[in-house]
């Protein structure tokens, strides 16, 4: 990988030491688990959690003259998440193998690809709020094969080996060294997520190491040479993530201050302790000895296959947070909100066609999401529809409820269910938009407190205190508008 | 090129194959009498050749994406030097 | 001696539908011969006598009810390199100690299916590396020929030299067997058998363990012909399997057997005359090419420029690939383990008391040739020294070659334990000199008994075929095995 600098130091991200300025460089490369049945390899199943060795096939467990035959759900999902990143997609790729021995990894050697991967060259945007647009590279985007797991709490002196996730499909996203701050870091994994499950290529779910990074981190002088880094291996959480960077970048600036140099090495973040630790099975230098996997052939594909991809490829979140915003007249902010998921980007346009986009929008992230937050549910086990939102929307625009109603109104739907409209109806809880009936309201309480409406003449604002009286009277039906319209004339406003 | 009992030592690591000290010097010699054989290739000019990656004039074939193995756990470890409860078992790792 | 074993594969199907004697009694003398002649010849590491019997039973009743395969009750013999379900399979090797596969081969899946009967796993070198099979860890195989006078035990080449031994002592009515360098032709040569490497990607190599994957073909190795063509037309066929594993149709071999010559173009590489080559090599080699040319064929020298360099190649890809594939025989999963304090020591005791020295020296050169610093310098070159190696032969067959005439080894049977071998690995490597070219290049070939040195040994010629095109080298090979009129029975000492 050429280095080459792509960003301007900012002085906001700079982290004080003692000598003055440092400035963290940052490149992940996230191994994101392909949603796929079978394994990149073999036909066997990639379902989470089941019975030790019981997802494997003879290939998985490296058995004597098996061979590997390529999955190719595995490929379309390669090819269309490297389309979702921008990048380049290269016509003709290479399997080779990648040797080490570890007991989880049983044919002592990863199939990967090295030199000539499916995925080249591609861009990922952060949207970094008021600190603008950020732009990170990808370096490129490989497939390869996960490993076993090796169990070390079962037993006093042996460890103990399951298969099942043995030849899994991984994508190796890797990112060039464009991420500047923790922060910046865990917005990309959470950009990457974002962009793997719209195109549903990876469910990105982090706590069954779905999505993994390994975290390269080092330090220099703001714009200064890049320095020295070390790999963080496997952090499996967002938070773990920055607090790993925090760690490493400050452990490498002490030992830098104090005149001390950055050994390149593999690390361990341990999330109890917040440290990372040096790896000691990794002490020697590894010899990877990679060369094209003999039992493959080299894997070629022509550009109607990746046309065909393209054409059928959802609505990204960049292209939806834009038409979002041009839609439907939302804020960036907003529409950044809407697009976290497919789905509750969905959930929103449903209640947002033909209607309102701004008033649409408030109920979904003020009402909508923050309720669903409060009782930590999802969209896809809301107790309350798109449509029944949409209904709630409605009688607030007809002026058929005043907002504290439709309020009310949302509980009762959330809790009970129903068409809103019909709850309005049957519970009476319609506005009252009648004139007639307002004036009359009116009149009464104007009468009725004579010092008052002498104090409103001279102090306008008090015209409140008329309308709380409205409110009142007419059980909080009395549409707002029209109340403020008629005691403005009465009173002479 | 050629070997010496200290890289002989060290390939045998990276190799996973225990070698006693007292064979390196010998297997060095092996080693360097078949290198030095090999090593005629540096006669053959291969500019603008490209490395063979297949034999046979064909691209990979993909497989349908279905579960078509697996489910039998005791068939993978019935041949186990050691197992326990379908996990294979190998001396402590340390991390 | 039973004369039921003599059979060529072709008879036994004969006389076994015209029920002139059963699958359990050929069997039965297959059997009987292997226990007298084994202990001396040392051929099969694993007999299967309760198995070979009831699949013999089983031809016999479908044998009686007029069904059956193409190869319906004939007993062959399996090299230990094939998975066979529930048994001996261990290449070989100390490494693969009790290992038993729950699964089959293709191949042997494919000779079970057309009804052929399993006698048992025959010996080789130790994961296919070796040319005498000595490097076996059930000891060498002895070849069944012995120079006139003579009572020294010669080796019957390898790594297939089990598979040899067993079809020329009468062992087995047929063997399989597998080709990296030269492993099914140059024992064919050395024991007066009949072998062919087919085309890369004719046969599947799944359930076939692995020595260097672009490389390794099986193939059968007989004593016809016409047996070659029968066993490989049941062995062959596509499969999924196998990623390197050709679609294409078998074609009916033994159609071909009696094709002949007539207007076939031979070509006579200049570069396979070697500095040293005995006369009596190239004595046969002239012989051949009378033979072919009498019967029809026009005779063309042809320069194959680069073959020089295939042997230093292959002697690169070839540990390159074990090196690597021989990576998951590390005492987790099946076979030996020797224990050590941590993993590593496990891997490092195991792998060091699994493997024998040859295996050991091409895993370490393997190991180096891939290593970080070194992979161009010798991996890249050796693999675009193969790339020139197959325009060699592309080129003359563009240019009309058909097929091309070489001998199969640069000599006969050496002696077991020969000194000079031992003292230089390369000395031995030498002897897939003419063989290996091809599997560089991919390409099917055949080695065909043609004749006998002075001392009575037999000697093979090798014919080369365009990729596919097995069907010529069978024409072309009956005749020359016509043409010899030789009887290749070796005088029996054990
Ligand atoms: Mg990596
Ligand atoms: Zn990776």
């Amino acid at each position: 990988m050429s280095l080459v600098d792509t960003r301007t130091p900012d002085p906001k991200k700079f982290i004080k030491g003692a000598t003055g300025d440092w400035e963290m460089v940052i490149g992940l490369e996230i191994h994101a688990q392909i949603t796929s049945e079978s394994k990149l390899f073999s036909g066997s199943s990639t379902k989470f959690g089941n019975a030790p060795n019981s997802n494997v096939s003879f290939v998985d467990a490296a058995m004597p003259g098996m061979l590997p035959t390529i999955n190719q759900e595995c490929v379309r999902q390669a090819v269309r998440t490297g389309l979702g990143l921008k990048a380049k997609i290269n016509n003709r790729s290479i399997f080779d193998r990648k040797n080490y021995f570890y007991p989880d990894l049983p044919q002592g050697y990863q199939i990967s690809q090295f030199k000539d991967p499916i995925v080249g060259e591609g861009i990922v945007y952060l949207d970094m709020g008021k600190d603008g647009e950020v732009e990170i590279g990808i370096e490129r985007l490989h497939l390869e094969q996960d490993a076993g797991k090796s169990i070390h709490d079962q037993h006093p002196n042996m460890s103990f080996i399951d298969l099942n996730r043995s030849g899994v499909a991984l994508m190796e996203i890797v990112s060039k060294p464009d991420i500047r701050s923790s922060e910046e870091a865990r917005t990309y994994i959470a950009k990457i997520r974002t962009i793997l499950r719209y195109l549903g290529t990876c469910d990105g779910n982090m706590e069954q190491g779905s999505l993994r990074a390994d975290i390269n981190v080092s330090v220099r002088a703001p714009g200064g040479e890049f320095g020295t880094r070390c790999e963080i291996k496997n952090v499996n959480s967002m938070r773990f993530a920055v607090a790993a960077i925090e760690y490493e970048a400050r452990r490498q600036i002490d030992i830098l201050e104090d005149g001390g140099k950055i050994d390149q090495e593999t690390r361990l973040f341990d999330s109890k302790s917040g440290k990372t630790r040096s790896m000691r099975s990794k002490e020697e230098a590894h010899d990877y000895r990679y060369f094209p996997d003999p039992d493959l052939l080299p894997l070629e594909f022509d550009d109607e296959f990746v046309a065909a991809l393209a054409k059928d490829l959802p609505e990204l979140p960049d292209e939806k947070h834009d038409r979002f915003v041009n839609e439907y007249s939302i804020t960036s902010y907003d529409a950044s909100v809407l697009i976290s998921s497919r789905s509750n980007a969905d959930f929103f346009e449903n209640v947002a066609k033909g209607r309102d986009g701004k008033l649409s929008a408030n109920w979904v992230i003020n009402e909508f999401f923050g309720r669903l937050a409060k009782e930590e549910l999802d969209v896809s086990n809301s107790p309350i529809s798109a449509k029944q939102l949409g209904g709630i929307i409605d009688l607030i625009s007809s002026s058929d409820i005043s907002g504290k109603i439709a309020k009310d109104l949302f509980e009762i739907v959330w809790g009970e269910g129903g068409d809103p409209a019909d709850i309005v109806e049957k519970r009476s809880m319609k506005q009252v938009s009648d004139t007639g009936a307002i004036e009359k309201m009116i009149d009464d309480i104007i009468s009725a407190n004579p010092e008052q409406v002498e104090k409103v003449k001279l102090k306008p604002q008090l015209i409140g205190w008329f309308v709380g009286q409205v409110m009142k009277a007419s059980q909080g039906k009395a549409n707002p508008q029209a109340v403020n319209k008629i005691l403005k004339e009465k009173l002479g406003l | 090129m050629s070997v010496n009992a200290d890289i002989v030592r060290k390939i045998g690591h990276l190799a996973r194959i225990k070698l006693k000290e007292e064979n390196l010097a010998g297997l060095a010699d092996e080693l360097n009498v078949i290198l030095g054989f090999v090593e005629q290739l540096d006669e053959v000019d291969v500019s603008d050749v490209e490395p063979m990656t297949s034999v046979i004039p064909a691209t990979l074939r993909t497989r349908k994406d279905e579960v078509t193995s697996g489910g039998y756990a005791d068939k993978i470890t019935s041949n186990a030097p050691l197992s326990e409860d379908n996990f294979f078992m190998v001396p402590k790792v340390v991390e | 001696m039973s004369d039921l074993i003599k059979l060529s594969l072709a008879d036994i199907q004969k006389g076994l539908k015209a029920k002139k004697f059963s699958a359990s009694e050929v069997t039965s003398a297959y059997l009987n011969e292997i226990d007298a002649a084994n202990p001396k010849l040392n051929a099969y590491v694993s007999i299967e006598n309760e198995q070979a019997l009831s699949m013999a039973k089983a031809s016999d009743e479908k044998l009686a009810k007029g069904e059956g395969g193409a190869l319906e009750g004939v007993p062959l013999g399996i090299k230990d390199l094939f998975a066979t379900k529930g048994a001996h399979t261990q290449a070989g090797s100390h490494i693969l100690d009790g290992f038993k596969p729950e699964y089959e081969s293709f191949i042997t899946n494919n000779l079970w299916q057309d009804g052929a009967v399993m006698l048992g796993k025959l010996n080789m070198d130790e994961f296919a590396m070796g040319s005498s099979n000595e490097t076996s860890y059930y000891g060498a195989v002895i070849n069944p020929h012995r120079a006139s006078g003579s009572n020294k035990d010669l080796v019957p080449g390898g790594s297939s030299g089990g598979s040899a031994a067993a079809v020329s002592a009468f062992l087995c009515a047929g063997a399989t067997a597998t080709d990296t360098g030269g492993s099914i032709r140059q024992p064919a040569a050395f024991t007066g058998t009949v072998g062919i490497k087919p085309t890369y990607g004719r046969c599947s190599r799944w359930g076939v363990v692995a020595f260097a994957s672009s490389l390794d073909q099986a193939g059968p190795i007989t004593r016809t012909v016409e047996d070659s063509a029968l066993m490989l037309a049941s062995m062959a066929g596509f499969d999924r399997l196998d990623s390197t594993s050709v679609d294409l149709a078998v074609p009916d071999f033994a159609a071909a057997i009696e094709r002949g010559v007539k207007g076939l173009r031979i070509g006579v590489p200049k570069e396979y005359r070697m500095d040293g080559m005995p006369d009596e090599i190239e004595k046969l080699w002239q012989q051949g090419l009378a033979w072919l040319k009498d019967e029809g064929a026009i005779i063309k020298d042809i320069s194959l420029p680069h073959t020089k360099y295939a042997l230093p190649a292959y002697y690169i890809v070839a540990p390159a690939e074990a090196s690597s594939n021989l990576a998951r025989y590390d005492g987790v999963k099946y076979g030996l383990r020797v224990n050590g304090d941590s993993i590593d020591e496990m891997y490092e005791n195991t792998r060091a008391a699994g493997f024998g020295a040859e295996v050991q020296r091409r895993v370490l050169i393997g190991t180096y040739v891939l290593s970080a610093g070194y992979y161009d310098a010798y991996y890249v070159k050796a693999q675009k020294v193969r790339t020139l190696i197959k325009r060699d032969f592309e080129t003359v067959f563009n240019d009309g070659i058909d097929a091309i005439l070489t001998p199969a080894t640069p000599s006969a049977a050496f002696g077991v334990n020969d000194q000079e071998m031992k003292a230089d690995p390369v000395k031995m490597y030498l002897n897939d000199i003419f063989t290996v070219t091809v599997n560089m290049a991919g390409l099917p070939a055949i080695a065909v008994p043609a004749g006998k040195d002075n001392a009575g040994l037999p000697l093979g010629l090798q014919l080369i075929g365009k990729p596919f095109d097995e069907e010529t080298l069978f024409a072309a090979g009956r005749v020359i095995e016509r043409s010899a009129g030789l009887d290749f029975t070796p005088k029996k000492w054990w």
